[in-house]
Formats: C-alpha cells, sequence, structure tokens
C-alpha cells in the first residue's frame, strides 16, 4: 500500500512542487540585502571595532600602565612599556596593539579598571603596507578623541549595563 | 513580413540577404543569451532573498556586458598536455549547434528561415552533435576532472536522449507531421488543444530531458563543482570558457523554445477559443491578443524562468540516481504514454485526436 502510495506521490511531482512552491515565495518577498556603501546594518552598542585609548575631560590620559590588558588578551597582541612620571604617577610609554594578532574579543575592555582602552564602533579601515597594523600610543589616543563623544554615549547607555 | 519590406528588399540577391538575416539573429541570439546569464543571476539572487548584480549600470543591466570584456581580456591557457587543435575546436562544436538549431524554429506563421519537412529530425541531430562539443572538450583538456566530466556527459545524454526522442515520437504521432510549422498548426483550437494536456506524460518528460540535455541543475554532474571542480571545461579560460557558457545557456533558449513549439502551441495565442471572435478585430489590441511570435516569445521566456527556478529549487542527483530516472522512469513512462496514444488515436478519441 505505501509502495503504491509512494509512486502516486512520486509521478505528480508533488514534493518537487513544493519545493518549487517555497522558492517561488522566496521570489517575490522583501529582500533581506543590505546594500553596504549606501546603507548600513544597525550596531549595538557594545560593538567592538578599532581599539581606542579614552582621555579625562582635562585632557589626562585614562591609562595608568597596569598592564591588565597585557595579560588578559588571548592574542598576545598588546604590547606595554611603564616609566613613573615627574609627578610620581605610573604611565605608559609604549602601549601597541598589533591588528592582526587582535581578536577583537573584548577582554582588554572588561579588564581595565579605568576605562581607558575601548573598542570603537569604528570597524571601516585598511592598511595598505605592512606595519600599519601596529597600534601606537599616540594612535589610540587619536582615534579616542576623535571619538570620544560617541564612546562615552555607548558606555552610559543601558546596553552595557551601568 | 509586409509587402513593403519585400519591394524594399526586391534587388538583394536571396543568398546575401538571408545571410544578412542570420547575421542580425545570430547577434539578438547572442544578446539574449547573454542576458539570459544576467536573469539567472537576478532570478537565483531573488530566490534565495537577496537582490543579484545591480552595480553595473541601472539595475546592473550592464553587467553581462562587463562580463563579457572581462573574459575577452584574459588569456587563453592552452595546457601543455591538451591537444591543441581539438582544445581549441570544442567550443565551436558546442556553439555551433547551439545556433545552427534555430534554422527551422518557426516563429510565427510566415516568419522562419526555412520550413524544411524534416524539421524536427534536423532539431534532434543538431542537439546530439552539441554533446561532442563537451567529450572533445573533455577529452582534449587531457584532464582527469574533464575526462571525468565528459564521460559522465556522454552517458548522461545517451539516457536522457532516448526518453527525448520516444517524447518526440508521441508529438509527430498527434501531429502526423515532422515539419515544426505543421506541428504546431495541428495544435489548434484552444488552450485544451495544445498537446500539454493529451501528452501531459510527455511533456513532463521532454522537461525534464531537456534539463538534462543541456546538464543544467539538477542533472549537472557534468559540471559538478563539488566533486569534480567544473567539470569538461574546468581547464579552459578566457574566450574558450566563455563560448561554453553561451552554448550553454542557447541550448537552454532553443529547449526552452522547442517545449513551447511542440506542447504550447508555439506561436498560437491562449485566448484562441476562449475570447470571441470579435476581440482579434479589435485595431491594435486584437494583434496582442491574437496569435504571433510575441506569444511564441512569452512561452520560451516562461520555459526559461523554469530552468532556472528549477537550479534554484532542486540539490543535484546523485550520477546513479540520474542513470535510475533516465532508464528506469522516464524510458517506461514514455513507451507507455506512446502505447496508450496509440490506442487513443485508433479510437479517434474526442476532442483531441478526431
Amino acid at each position: 500500500m505505501s509502495r503504491i502510495k509512494n509512486l502516486i506521490r512520486s509521478f505528480t511531482l508533488l514534493e518537487l512542487l513544493k519545493g518549487m512552491r517555497l522558492t517561488g515565495r522566496r521570489f517575490v518577498s522583501r529582500k533581506s540585502t543590505v546594500q553596504y556603501p549606501e546603507e548600513k546594518t544597525p550596531q549595538s552598542p557594545r560593538f567592538r571595532g578599532l581599539h581606542a585609548l579614552r582621555q579625562y575631560p582635562g585632557g589626562e590620559e585614562r591609562c595608568i600602565g597596569c598592564k591588565l590588558c597585557e595579560a588578559v588578551c588571548p592574542a598576545l597582541a598588546i604590547t606595554i612599556d611603564t616609566e613613573e612620571r615627574e609627578d610620581g604617577s605610573r604611565r605608559t610609554t609604549r602601549y601597541d596593539i598589533d591588528l592582526f594578532k587582535c581578536v577583537y574579543c573584548g577582554f582588554c575592555e572588561e579588564a581595565c579598571p579605568v576605562d581607558a582602552i575601548v573598542e570603537t564602533r569604528v570597524y571601516e579601515y585598511a592598511f595598505l603596507e605592512r606595519g600599519e597594523q601596529i597600534m601606537t600610543k599616540e594612535m589610540l589616543l587619536e582615534v579616542g578623541r576623535k571619538h570620544e563623544d560617541q564612546i562615552a554615549a555607548d558606555r552610559s547607555s543601558k546596553a552595557f549595563g551601568y | 513580413m509586409t509587402e513593403w519590406w519585400l519591394n524594399f528588399t526586391s534587388p538583394i540577391p536571396p543568398v546575401l540577404l538571408t545571410t544578412a538575416y542570420i547575421f542580425v539573429f545570430m547577434l539578438v541570439i547572442v544578446g539574449c543569451v547573454a542576458y539570459v546569464t544576467l536573469a539567472e543571476r537576478k532570478v537565483l539572487g531573488f530566490m534565495q532573498v537577496r537582490i543579484g548584480p545591480n552595480r553595473v549600470g541601472p539595475r546592473g543591466l550592464g553587467q553581462p556586458v562587463a562580463d563579457a570584456f572581462k573574459l575577452m581580456f584574459k588569456e587563453m591557457v592552452l595546457p601543455r598536455d591538451a591537444d591543441r587543435f581539438l582544445f581549441r575546436l570544442a567550443p565551436l562544436l558546442s556553439m555551433t549547434p547551439a545556433l545552427a538549431a534555430w534554422a527551422v524554429i518557426p516563429f510565427s506563421e510566415h516568419l522562419n528561415f526555412t520550413e524544411i519537412n524534416a524539421g524536427l529530425l534536423y532539431i534532434l541531430a543538431m542537439t546530439s552533435l552539441g554533446v561532442y562539443g563537451v567529450i572533445v572538450a573533455g577529452w582534449a583538456s587531457n584532464s582527469k576532472y574533464a575526462l571525468l566530466g565528459s564521460l559522465r556527459a556522454a552517458a548522461q545524454i545517451v539516457a536522457y536522449e532516448i526518453a527525448m526522442g520516444f517524447a518526440l515520437v508521441g508529438v509527430v504521432m498527434a501531429s502526423g507531421s515532422l515539419s515544426l510549422g505543421d506541428i504546431v498548426r495541428a495544435q489548434q483550437g484552444s488552450v485544451l488543444h495544445w498537446y500539454w494536456l493529451p501528452l501531459l506524460p510527455l511533456f513532463l518528460t521532454y522537461l525534464i530531458a531537456g534539463v538534462a540535455e543541456t546538464n543544467r541543475a539538477p542533472f549537472d554532474v557534468v559540471e559538478g563543482e563539488s566533486e569534480i571542480v567544473a567539470g569538461f571545461h574546468v581547464e579552459y579560460s578566457g574566450m574558450g570558457f566563455a563560448i561554453f557558457f553561451l552554448a550553454e545557456y542557447a541550448n537552454i533558449i532553443l529547449i526552452s523554445a522547442l517545449t513551447a513549439l511542440l506542447f504550447l502551441g508555439g506561436w498560437l495565442s491562449p485566448l484562441e477559443g476562449l475570447a470571441p471572435m470579435q476581440a482579434f478585430h479589435v485595431p491594435y489590441l486584437g494583434v496582442i491578443l491574437g496569435s504571433g511570435a510575441h506569444w511564441f516569445v512569452a512561452k520560451t521566456c516562461f520555459f526559461i524562468f523554469c530552468f532556472l527556478w528549477f537550479r534554484a529549487t532542486f540539490p543535484r542527483y546523485r550520477y546513479d540516481q540520474i542513470m535510475r530516472l533516465g532508464w528506469k522512469v522516464l524510458l517506461p513512462v514514455t513507451l507507455i504514454w506512446i502505447f496508450v496514444e496509440g490506442i487513443l488515436l485508433y479510437v479517434e478519441f474526442p476532442p483531441w485526436f478526431d
């Protein structure tokens, strides 16, 4: 009996037609393509893109050179050297992030006790020469200065849980 | 064709005139082929809920032109161990029959290149020749993947050619003619008189065999990129590859056109026998509603769309499944239906065979 049923089912091409009905529906449905350079997908406030070093409003850098980020970094992408500044506080003389090594996990951001190293929403960048992938302290501070408003706003949003 | 045009062209010798027609028609076909490739990418895209190419020109309409130019400027690599002559000949072997078959296709009552009384045999011969291009390409490439691809092509074509041939035999029995024009004329009446209904199993068989014959998904083991890279044209690049590509799409258009002619009444209007007779005498509108080349083109486009639809829907058959379907399903189905059709013809079964 089931053989006859199978025979009828395969000869009426029912299953093929079912499949074609599915693709036919997709054919007329709304397309989900995001036309990238003109349109962009919405980002979360917790988006993890290019790194930045933040500064306090007066211009004092936040980083105190505790090297927790360097320690927690699973890809060993961060290299830090520190020394004592003339006012007695500890500051970094070198803060390099190798963006080829970085896996954008956000652990550095989480480990930082003073919210100095952060990951911004910037994701459209490219390197044209070997060596450009090393973000030095100055470059990181510059990214931080440029995007400070966005960084601060994101970090006070609900998504961060503060 | 109008009187005016006949008078205008009368001083030109017929040979030159026909050559000019053929040249223009070839350009049209190649243009159509180029845009079928775009249509394929668009349709596949739409069925996968994306947009498809839309960067070159308005709505991506310049894409085929860009592709053609890219391929033209690329080097045609000749493998060291390849058979130089056959390697270069193979793309032409697959392209020529696909274009030559159009010689006997009637676009409307009087619009055709030639109407020979064995048109269907000519078509069958031409479409069968196309496989030599594939086989020669695979052999001449001197590559294992290419050879495997062409072996598969040979076996597949042999299996499906027979089912296809029997489907055509059914059409010939019903119409009593091998001429494509007469076959369409024999379908006159209404939508229900077209052969898709009395010959439904043969119609479906022909469509399936046609998909297999053109090596399209779900029967594209010949190319089978997941198993044998690109099959028979794995060693081809630049213009050689482009010509294989064009041949594949030219074959799709050809098979679609044939299906429209043999089973869907070619240039006949579907409103015939349904709408009142006066409708066809309304100026302008009557021409559109009445029979003509535009219906033939519309039906062909429908089948081309079906080809793309199949590709978007069905996964590839395994090789042994293809053989099973060809020999153990399609062939018996056609044989049985030809027998049934013979009985129907003998008893003059109305309304089709009386």
